[in-house]
């Protein structure tokens, strides 16, 4: 195995102090990989990036217990500003522009942990990667289309070098063909600048394609994880998140596994 | 004709120093959410400061009007940090309620000092700054006016749209959550709308005060005058702050020359229900952008 560059040592978070989101999550990231987080809604995917990047704060939410291991060095409960100039860059769920900027201001906003740097240069690299942004680099971001939002922020992010870019659903309401695209810029930039990139998706399917390995979340805990190919033709990964039998063909609710089916309170 | 054209020129004159003091309020405003009620104490302590400058310390009057806009940039570094950084993340009642605190003690502090009369300020500006086009005649301290307010929106507009942290400002103002997450930071760009802020506010103080004299009633609620302008503007729109102070200052100096003197602080607020009953965001509110 590789360098680890980050490690969450059996973290639970709550919100609010009282409601428990993640207990006692444990993930590793190597260096140079692409890790992704697969897991239905409210598995506290979403959460554990917020964990990393310290985004929890402002929503009023703590890692109360375990530990952030980045580079060695305890990053749990830090500001998001101490957290980004480290190196580690979330782009959120959702896209989140900032509407009334150009696509070109957008970008400059991502050189804010390293200010009065040369940004020039970076810009080029982003227009390299997203070709489709140079055309609309003077207009306002509130009126591009959900595509080229993505690409914008994933490359704000890139403009700040990022060491870990954690992407949020990168996939979230875009057209297949428009999602490929993505997917195939995310693995190129994993490529080309040895990020190191932390993959959260409903897209299963995608995800384990360009994943090195993948963990399972569920009801805030880690389920399963493995290496991509493995966990590909794992027969429940196959059953719940690919939508396919372990023949092939789609199956019944009613087969579904007992557990699945077992009746929530909360 | 002669005396409509006096009007508009005084008045657009007027018009754009409310405008660039409602900026700072707007700026605030679009940064934090706060509404700073202590922005016409603001402007009197800008025109204090300055006439403590020139009268008590004898400092000639260019470098005396550098120092007082330094120094009131940092006086509202000073506000942001000792006052509103406490209560980030409080309900913003008490922080609106904190600024109505701050008004009553800068204006104490003003009264003590230097009492509630009317001071003046020495007669400095020469008589060669004044214009004479045809039958109008702009005086000095509008001609003054005009060059020092468009230098003003100049180098604003040049912040804003070009420098990295003019960039950084307008992120945290348009989305606090991305802005956070690639590492802006927030609380800078809050103490520095404050500094800005109280920087354009004396900078209006010091120019009111040579048309109409310096009292610290008067310049206090002249700073109530910022919640016609930018709520005609459009409360999150610097652009439409300008404009609605232009508007706002041509209403007052119209109604004062034609109608009475005594009318001119109320026809400004009727105007502004009518224009309110048609365009309830303001002239230039921002219209949310939509899209799915």
């Amino acid at each position: 195995m590789g360098e680890i560059l980050l490690q969450l040592n059996n973290i639970s978070v709550v919100y609010s102090d009282v409601i428990q989101v993640l207990k006692g999550v444990s993930l590793s990231v190597e260096k140079g990989h692409i890790v992704s987080l697969l897991g239905s809604n409210g598995a506290g995917k979403t959460t554990t990036l917020k964990a990393i990047s310290g985004l929890l704060k402002p929503e009023n939410g703590e890692v109360t217990d375990g530990s952030v291991i980045y580079n060695g060095k305890n990053i749990q409960n830090q500001s998001p500003e101490y957290i980004t100039r480290q190196g580690i860059i979330q782009v959120l769920e959702g896209r989140q522009p900032f509407k009334y900027l150009t696509i070109e201001e957008n970008l400059r906003v991502g050189t804010a942990t390293r200010p009065s740097k040369p940004y020039k240069q970076d810009l080029e690299m982003v227009y390299n990667y997203f070709p489709a942004l140079v055309a609309r680099r003077k207009s306002l971001a509130g009126y591009c289309s959900g595509g080229e939002l993505q690409m914008l922020v994933i490359g704000r992010a890139l403009m700040a070098h990022p060491q870990l870019l954690m992407l949020d659903e990168p996939s979230l309401g875009l057209a297949p063909l428009v999602v490929q695209e993505i997917f195939r810029i995310i693995k190129k930039i994993n490529e080309e600048h040895e990020t190191t990139i932390v993959l959260v998706e409903q897209n299963a399917h995608m995800a384990l394609q360009v994943a090195h390995y993948a963990y399972v979340m569920e009801n805030g805990k880690i389920m399963m994880e493995g290496a991509s190919k493995d966990l590909a033709d794992n027969p429940d990964v196959k059953e719940f998140y690919l939508g396919m039998a372990a023949t092939g063909i789609a199956k019944s609710y009613k087969d579904v596994k007992a557990y699945r089916r077992r009746k929530r309170w909360l | 004709m002669d005396f409509f054209l006096q009007l508009l020129v005084n008045g657009v004159c007027v018009g754009l120093l409310y405008g660039i003091s409602a900026m700072g309020f707007v700026m605030i405003f679009k940064s934090s959410s706060v509404l700073n009620f202590a922005h016409g104490e603001l402007l009197a302590l800008g025109a204090f400061f300055f006439l403590a400058l020139i009268t008590w310390a004898q400092i000639p009057i260019f470098a005396a009007f550098i120092l007082t806009l330094i120094g009131c940039f940092i006086l509202g570094f000073i506000i942001e940090k000792f006052f509103l950084r406490p209560l980030i993340g409080e309900k913003l009642i008490f922080v609106i309620m904190l600024t109505v605190g701050l008004a009553a003690m800068f204006k104490g502090l003003i009264l003590l000092i230097w009492g509630g009369n009317l001071h003046t300020y020495p007669d400095f500006l020469p008589e060669s700054l004044a214009l004479k086009l045809g039958a109008i005649y702009i005086a000095p301290v509008y001609t003054a006016t005009l060059v020092i307010s468009i230098i003003f929106l100049v180098l604003f507009g040049l912040f804003f749209k070009q420098s990295s942290q003019g960039i950084y400002m307008r992120s945290v103002a348009d989305n606090q959550k991305a802005a956070l997450s690639l590492g802006v930071n927030v609380r800078r760009v809050f103490a520095l709308s404050w500094a800005i802020a109280a920087m354009v506010a004396s900078m209006s103080g010091i120019v009111l005060g040579i048309i109409n004299g310096v009292n610290v009633h008067d310049l206090s609620s002249i700073g109530l005058k910022v919640f016609p302008v930018v709520i005609l503007g459009g409360l999150d729109s610097i652009s439409g702050a300008i404009i609605g102070g232009i508007i706002i200052g041509l209403l007052e100096t119209f109604t004062g020359g034609y109608l009475s003197p005594s009318l001119r602080d109320v026809v400004p607020y009727i105007v502004l229900v009518f224009i309110l009953l048609i365009k309830p965001y303001g002239l230039f509110g921002l219209v949310e952008i939509e899209r799915v």
